[in-house]
């Protein structure tokens, strides 16, 4: 084994970027929910950015190197330590074998991701090594003793970078564009006004599949259900209680529920880094055409 | 195959990397679907049939939005349908030994060696997929019959279940909780994560059902 896990946290996967183009068959897109930290984490180590990273949520991940190591943690922010000493994120950080690298709880965001120069090499399952927690694909999430490999494949220089520019999605509210949604007029006009305007709270249920959002209730002026049609990272359902959930990667490929307003992709990453009590303010998406 | 109406597909806005199709029944879909799958062009991510819609999932910075619309329109047409082919075939051997065989043949007036023969006489094909990976919804050219599902779903059915529900055939990839009325058994691989191309039965495959009997 390349590395071991000591302690996952509060749920560790491991995350690439993921199964796009699957859906059809009844496979969700799955993979990292903060692409743009995944793709940074791997360019910082030479690997390609689409290797398989370690997505830690909350903090509180510890694992010790078997062999010599190169490792860069980007994402959710939280005091990083390597062998005792504290280090910085999103910078590549030599990682001796026998050293302990340690996530402590985050302060700012939600998910970090732990890049090891070579990639987690974990089986490909339909095309990903990604974890989806609905469906169940790929590995099971991480836990305390389990044994990760490191490939050796795809790998470019360890880049010299002195700083990074890096934003954490901390900010609150956090801003999400809205791009329109297949059936909007399910819902009364003062619904999409409300969905603007009011002020919006990610639920306590929060994780992979989706952000459950406490808010106004938006009226419906259409009852029951649609016949399933099919669903995208993004949608922003509401079923008939109004209060929307927004589906995220391993969320299911159809649904029933009516999608008022899709999250633009460029938004995605920023909820992936929302955690419960975080508020969300909705603007609209600038017409891509 | 005959062609969707153009006139009755409304193409629906999901976000900016995807447009949903609606065509209206399961047949149009069908349809809309096969022309689509003909006639897809670079930056098309995902086809995505449903009971009466089609999501087209696309890279907007190969395909714009725009132009996917004017393409769906064109695949909607006339024209659409004739450049579709049949689906690939595939058997699917069955044992049929389901435990609700007897009263799903009594609930359509048929004995149970009838009822065998008339699903083993029909083409399959998959209409669409959904609820758990590899489990495809398959419409009968010619099947009659609406299956109510059961008043109780099942907290447990087993992997290979070939079960019938409203209009269509199914088969379980893998234990789940499940309402279809249970006919058979089938041991084909409906989903094998570690095949290069995991799921067998993938939307517009056609499917003929074998007996397993020794």
């Amino acid at each position: 084994m390349s590395l071991r896990v000591l302690a996952p946290g509060l749920f560790s996967t491991v995350q690439d970027l993921g199964r796009e183009g699957r859906a059809a068959l009844g496979i969700a897109r799955s993979g990292a929910l903060d692409r743009g930290a995944l793709r940074l984490a791997n360019r910082l180590v030479g690997n390609r950015e689409d290797a398989a990273a370690i997505e830690v949520a909350v903090g509180g991940f510890r694992a010790a190197a078997e062999r010599d190591l190169w490792v860069a943690v980007t994402g959710a922010g939280g005091d990083l330590h390597l062998g005792g000493r504290a280090v910085d994120s999103h910078a590549a950080v030599h990682w001796p074998a026998g050293e302990e690298l340690s996530l402590a709880p985050f302060v700012a965001g939600v998910r970090a991701y732990v890049a090891v120069r070579g990639g987690i090499d974990v089986p490909v399952v339909a095309g990903s090594r990604s974890t989806d927690t609905l469906a169940g694909l790929g590995g099971a999430p991480l836990r305390a003793g389990d044994g990760l490999e490191v490939g050796r494949e795809g790998l470019g220089e360890v880049p010299t970078v002195d700083a990074v520019p890096w934003l954490t999605h901390a900010e609150s509210p956090i801003e999400v564009r809205l791009a329109p949604g297949p059936r909007a007029e399910w819902f009364a006009a003062s619904a999409l006004s409300l969905l603007f305007d009011g002020a919006w709270t990610v639920g306590s249920a929060a994780d992979r599949v989706g952000l459950r959002l406490d808010g106004p209730t938006l009226e419906r002026v259409r009852d029951g259900e649609l016949p399933s049609e099919g669903m995208v990272p993004g949608a922003l359902q509401v079923p008939p209680s109004g209060r929307p959930t927004i589906l995220l990667a391993d969320g299911p490929v159809t649904g029933g529920y009516p999608v008022i307003a899709v999250v633009a992709d460029a938004s995605l990453d920023a909820l992936g880094q929302a955690r419960p009590g975080d508020r969300l303010r909705f603007s609209h998406a600038r017409p891509s055409e | 195959m005959s062609g969707g109406d153009a006139a009755s597909v409304v193409v629906r806005p999901m976000g900016d990397r995807a447009l949903l199709a609606e065509a209206g029944s399961l047949e149009a879909v069908l349809a809309l679907h096969a022309a689509l799958d003909a006639s897809r062009p670079a930056g098309v991510t995902d086809l995505v049939p449903a009971a009466q819609t089609v999501l087209v999932t696309l890279d907007p910075a190969v395909l714009p939005l725009s132009r996917a619309r004017a393409w769906i329109a064109e695949a909607a047409g006339p024209a659409g349908a004739d450049a579709a082919g049949p689906g690939p075939l595939v058997e699917v051997a069955v044992r049929y030994d389901g435990p609700d065989l007897a009263d799903t043949a009594e609930l359509l007036g048929l004995t149970t060696r009838a009822l065998v023969e008339r699903h083993l006489a029909t083409e399959w094909s998959v209409a669409f997929t959904g609820f758990a990976p590899g489990f495809a919804y398959l419409v009968g050219a010619g099947w009659p019959f609406e299956v109510p599902r059961l008043a109780a779903p099942r907290t447990r059915v087993p992997a290979g279940a070939v079960g019938l529900a409203g209009p269509f055939c199914g088969a379980y990839p893998r234990e789940t909780p499940g309402g279809w009325r249970l006919i058979g058994t089938t041991r084909a691989p409906l989903f094998d994560p570690d095949a290069d191309d995991p799921v067998l039965l993938a939307p517009r495959s056609r499917v003929r059902f074998t007996e397993v009997t020794a």
